[in-house]
């Protein structure tokens, strides 16, 4: 490629505004109060329960969504069915579904005047206003990542790996344990960590379903907004901005080193 | 690999420049603002939606934008330097805060309201001291949000062993008062601290409660125009309508109360 040709110049002139434009909001969060005042804001107990609150949150959802997640893809991967792209794009609609409409939807559902309320309520389950709630709502949003990443990674392995396990004696279930599992823990691995990044950002869904009360529903994401209008709150919603933008990116960093060091170089991994 | 070092560098050259150039940019974009279409944008608080809404509609004055959100919020972005004209808040001391801070003009009170407790119709609370019955779910405003302010000024009125039970409660502290009906209407909550407007305004789904007279907090509106307005005049005219004009008659048929 010719660098001197006025088409790359034009591109790298865009690749610039690119870097600017999308690096400067992240530089500000860092550099607007200062390293000094944001430790002191992320010292205060309100920040300290928001983050504890979401990392127990979303942990416990990761949970759900990794235990009942990886059978459901595997079964998607591997069987033939009909109406099975109709599934699989269902399985994907929360993807593209805005948060607060998550919200209303699990409402509608789940809620005390909710179609399936009467049975959570008759289980004795309470949802709305509590933890339970909020791990419902990032289960509901952030399950479509763990899952479309984890039905690539089975559906990549080599059929004839999982013919020769079970030509050798295995049954379904140790051929699943000891050939697919470990084939696709890379797609497993990073599907895991893009659903935490969704689940840790998660907003909406939880303020329309769950609320917001500090130590028992309030999300850092939550705890950010609720500060951001506090005066003085700018400095506290900064911090708890910058610890979620840390591990954002080593999220990010992570899934780039699951996927092999070639993807860090921008191309593809297999 | 070496192209992607130059492009690095040179993107981090580039923020640096904005950084330094950002002040004139705000600036010429502000007089952009004050010669040219006659447009004002209002801030509103949230319980405001529907009345100021209808007078925004047929103000003559100018084109009028709204937007509302909780009055703590909108304090935050004009404290942030948002390009607003007009602040309408929920009370008087954010107003009266930004005012100090050379963000607005002196804030005048153009309204009243009542606090009451919105119920869902088929409720048989029918006191503030049924709230203190165990397992009464409430929702009531965030600390910094005016309704959740008044909130706890009635609730510490309150001898303190009630106090303390309603109190416990509480089960979501939300944003603005718009959540905190919502929550009441969709049956998530057995009762919410809100205006009496949007307990009236939200229909038959609801009933409300009233709060006796001696707890009552003074609920009162106060507006004020934005310092830097690019449209400080037809903004100061929005607000005379509010005061004692068409804008006053829009917030007495959405029961509000007139200034005290």
């Amino acid at each position: 490629m010719n660098w001197r040709s006025p088409f790359s110049f034009t591109a790298v002139l865009a690749t610039l505004l690119v870097l600017a434009f999308l690096l400067a909001p992240v530089v500000a969060v860092f550099s607007y109060a200062g390293p000094g005042r944001l430790l002191d804001a992320l010292g205060e107990e309100s920040a300290r329960e928001a983050l504890l609150l979401s990392l127990r949150t979303t942990m416990i959802a990761l949970a759900i969504i990794v235990l009942v997640g990886t059978p459901a893809a595997y079964l998607l991967a591997s069987r033939q069915f009909r109406g099975r792209s109709l599934v699989l794009t269902a399985i994907e609609l929360p993807l593209v579904m805005p948060p607060a409409v998550a919200g209303i939807a699990l409402l509608a559902a789940f809620g005390p005047h909710g179609l399936l309320g009467g049975l959570v309520d008759d289980a004795g389950i309470e949802l709305v206003f509590q933890t339970a709630g909020v791990v419902v709502a990032l289960v509901f949003v952030a399950a479509p990542f763990f899952l479309r990443a984890a039905i690539a990674a089975f559906a990549a392995i080599d059929p004839r790996l999982l013919d020769a396990a079970r030509t050798l004696g295995a049954g379904p279930f140790r051929a699943f344990a000891t050939v697919a599992l470990p084939s696709a823990h890379t797609g497993l691995s990073s599907g895991v960590a893009l659903a935490w990044g969704r689940a840790l950002g998660e907003f909406g869904a939880t303020l329309l379903f769950a609320g917001s009360l500090q130590g028992v529903t309030q999300t850092a994401p939550l705890a950010i907004f609720s500060d951001f209008s506090k005066p003085g709150g700018f400095v506290s919603a900064l911090a708890l901005s910058a610890v979620l933008i840390l591990v954002s990116a080593a999220l990010l960093l992570g899934v780039k080193l699951i996927a092999g060091d070639r993807a860090l170089d921008g191309e593809q991994a297999p | 690999m070496k192209w992607g070092l130059i492009l690095a560098g040179l993107a981090a050259a580039l923020l640096a420049g904005c950084g330094s150039s950002g002040t004139d940019m705000t600036n010429s974009g502000a007089e952009t603002d004050a010669s040219g279409s006659g447009s004002v944008l209002v801030l509103g608080a949230s319980s405001l939606t529907e009345a100021v809404g209808e007078y925004a509609e047929s103000f003559a004055g100018a084109d009028v934008r709204t937007s509302f959100a909780g009055s703590d919020q909108l304090a935050a972005q004009i404290r942030q330097g948002a390009p607003a004209d007009l602040f309408l808040s929920a009370d008087t001391d954010y107003p009266a805060e930004l005012f100090k801070a050379g963000l607005l003009e002196k804030p005048r009170v153009f309204a009243a309201n009542e606090l009451v407790i919105a119920v869902p119709a088929d409720s048989d609370l029918a006191s503030l001291s049924d709230l203190s019955r165990p397992g009464t779910k409430i929702v009531i405003g965030d600390p910094s949000v005016p309704v959740g302010a008044y909130t706890r000024t009635v609730l510490e009125r309150l001898p303190a062993a009630r106090r303390e039970a309603i109190l416990a409660n509480v089960r979501s502290e939300e944003p603005e008062v718009s959540s905190v009906i919502a929550k009441v209407e969709q049956g998530a909550a057995d009762a919410g601290f809100v205006y009496a407007t949007d307990a009236k305004s939200a229909g038959d789904a609801v009933k409300s409660v009233a709060i006796p007279t001696g707890l009552q907090p003074e609920v009162a509106y106060a507006g004020a125009v934005v310092a830097d307005s690019g449209n400080a005049e037809a903004a100061g005219e929005f607000l005379d309508g509010l005061i004692t004009g068409g804008g006053a008659e829009d917030l007495r048929r959405a029961g509000f109360l007139p200034p005290p």
